[in-house]
């Protein structure tokens, strides 16, 4: 094995096994969303509704056919892209993916950038000088960032950087006189206008989230240079006599830093589980402040529907994540 | 009946002698590790369990004496962190807090050890298209973000069971038990392949026995660091999900991420008291529980194990020994 498969063939097997994932996923959704205990239709109209509303709302939803049948429908919607209607306000998900979901990649975007910069640089310090003040403080930095609630790290910076040195928007995507002078075109703000009051209002949520985030990388981080410092290949580096200056730059922190793809990729789950909180601290119109809104509501369909963009993003990452390590290390390709 | 009990003493002291031993042998930033997580964590264990002598006020008390606590005043004598919109006491909340984070992650771990360890161990021993079956089931939930998972969880219950411990219990549970599945099958499988194993069933060990007296007590080895840290954690998706409204309820006891919600609407203007304390309890108790599961793993995992190297005493140099010195 092994030599003999080209990237072509990982690839192909690696996008077939993406199949029963999805169909896991999306079944175990659906039997949580449809067979829990609790009437969704009666729910989501507040427990209240007279039962002749409740069956004709039960049978426009296809709510009243049996549950194969649901199922089926359910699955065959989401092959042709659509993703139902909200119960609440009758909004096709498909247009909060394309909205609320374009302000979500914006802040997710630039957190990661953040937690990257913030994880690798205190990462590498740590696990180059280790057992030092310096390794200490940084692995104490790096825990004490991981304990900390996104959203009482936002909250203490609105408080500072927002209320008492008024420095920073505290809440939304750009104050109203921007939103109402200027069209966007992708939803996603940065890429539309390079305006000051967009950025500043992407400061406070995307370092939150991207320092929440960092925790997690300074560890992985630190451990790999350590575990790279000591393989053998960094002792005859040294053994030949290269500067240690150099062993560490060139040899070790290179070879350190190829798992950080896979680490990326691995954390953007609680990334976006992050990102569900930091839009709800800051306002911020993404897709985990409408499922909180959503699930306020008890609006079923709508829950159901932003879960299942969830879930097919997370198996998109992750096969794009091993798509990237495929195709820079050819060793993984089995 | 006295020779049993000495019999099982016997064994049972060198064993658990040599479990603590590298926790004795810990060193350096590993022990400090360990000692201060422990002490953090120690703290909150006292302050949750001895609520009711420590707090000066109930978490739900707005009145003393017929007099009504003043609304969102600031840090004072009288209130030493301050009170809320409600005219409770920030202090109050902030201690029986501790009450409540530690009942309800401790409900859960236990919950999702029960569920887990045993699905893992199962799962891993007998392996078979069961194996397979439920390790499709529990990657592609490990995969997706636990919070979401807990989220959905409580939004189901809350809509049958109602909010509260409970609820919040399984929720978490519900996040956490992929994680020790994913741990102990793994673990099982590696050591499922050991003589000593192969030993067992080769005397004519039943599977249960061998699942009981081998498989189970080296894997159950891994479940405390792994547990501390996870225990961190699930403070911090408890404090998420109070949040976000599908926590404990303000009747059933005081939960510090439900106060932080609480605490966004008066941090704009300017009142820090009500947010800043639950959070740094949250902060406090989870760098405590991590240090301590970190210190645990890096004094147990013999990989990140660093021991102290005795020295070794020779006794005096005989005098030729001196002569080459």
């Amino acid at each position: 094995m092994g030599q003999g498969t080209s990237l072509r063939a990982y690839l192909l097997t690696r996008l077939a096994l993406v199949i029963p994932m999805v169909l896991i996923l999306l079944t175990i959704v659906f039997l949580l969303m449809r067979v829990a205990p609790g009437d969704p239709i009666s729910a989501s109209l507040g427990g209240h509704a007279p039962q002749a509303v409740i069956n004709q709302i039960k049978h426009q939803l296809g709510f009243d056919k049996p549950l194969y049948v649901q199922y089926w429908n359910y699955l065959w919607g989401i092959v042709r892209g659509d993703f139902g209607t909200t119960i609440s306000d009758h909004r096709p998900l498909t247009d909060i993916i394309k909205v609320n979901g374009a302000a979500t990649l914006e802040l997710t975007f630039f957190a990661m950038i953040i937690a990257v910069a913030v994880g690798v640089l205190v990462g590498l310090i740590a696990g180059r000088f280790r057992d030092t003040p310096l390794d200490v403080g940084g692995r104490l930095f790096g825990i004490v960032v991981y304990a900390t609630p996104v959203f009482f790290l936002g909250l203490m910076g609105q408080l500072v950087f927002g209320v008492w040195l008024n420095w920073l928007p505290t809440a939304d995507r750009a104050s109203p006189i921007t939103q109402a002078t200027f069209t966007t075109h992708t939803n996603i703000f940065v890429l539309d206008a390079i305006i000051g009051d967009i950025i500043k209002h992407l400061i406070l949520p995307a370092t939150t989230l991207g320092l929440a985030t960092a925790g997690i990388f300074i560890r992985l981080i630190r451990v790999n240079v350590i575990r790279t410092l000591r393989d053998d290949y960094i002792e005859a580096a040294r053994a030949r006599g290269i500067t240690e200056r150099s062993v560490v730059f060139h040899h070790a922190f290179k070879n350190a830093l190829v798992p950080v793809i896979t680490i990326v990729g691995l954390n953007m789950a609680l990334l976006l589980g992050g990102a569900v909180l930091t839009e709800t601290t800051f306002n911020w119109p993404g897709i985990g402040h409408a499922l909180v809104q959503y699930l306020g509501n008890r609006d079923y369909t709508a829950v159901q529907g932003i879960i299942v963009v969830f879930a097919l993003v997370v198996v998109a990452i992750s096969v794009l994540i091993d798509f990237l390590n495929a195709y820079i290390d050819p060793r993984i390709r089995y | 009946m006295a020779t049993w009990a000495h019999a099982g003493r016997e064994r049972f002291l060198p064993a658990v002698g040599r479990a603590l031993k590298p926790i004795r042998e810990a060193r350096g930033f590993a022990r400090a590790m360990l000692w201060t997580g422990a002490a953090i964590t120690l703290f909150f264990i006292v302050l949750a369990l001895f609520a009711s002598v420590i707090s000066p006020y109930a978490f739900n008390q707005y009145q003393a004496n017929g007099h009504r606590f003043p609304q969102l005043a600031a840090p004072s004598h009288s209130h030493l962190m301050g009170t809320t919109v409600q005219s409770s006491d920030v202090m109050a909340r902030v201690i029986y807090g501790a009450q409540t984070e530690l009942k309800v992650v401790l409900i859960a771990l236990v919950m999702a050890l029960a569920v887990g360890v045993p699905l893992g161990l199962l799962s891993g021993y007998y392996g078979g298209p069961l194996d397979r079956a439920l390790v499709l089931v529990m990657d592609a939930l490990f995969a997706f973000p636990y919070l979401l998972i807990a989220i959905v969880i409580a939004f189901l219950l809350s809509n049958s069971i109602g909010k509260g411990v409970l609820t919040a219990a399984i929720a978490i549970t519900a996040a956490y038990v992929p994680l020790y599945f994913r741990v102990v099958r793994n673990h099982v499988i590696s050591i499922r392949e050991e003589p000593y194993v192969d030993a067992a069933r080769a005397l004519g060990a039943r599977p249960r026995t061998v699942i009981r007296k081998y498989v189970f007590f080296n894997v159950v080895q891994n479940v405390p660091p792994i547990a501390t840290l996870n225990a961190a954690d699930a403070i911090l998706l408890l404090a998420a999900l109070g949040f976000l409204g599908y926590g404990i309820q303000p009747n059933d006891g005081a939960e510090w991420g439900y106060d932080i919600n609480r605490a966004v609407s008066d941090a704009s203007s300017g009142i820090w008291w009500t947010g800043l304390f639950p959070g740094l309890a949250i902060v406090l108790l989870v760098t405590g529980l991590t240090l301590l599961g970190e210190g645990l793993n890096e004094t147990i995992n013999p990989v990140l194990r660093r021991r102290r190297f005795g020295r070794i005493d020779f006794g005096p140099p005989t005098p030729t020994e001196a002569e080459n010195l």
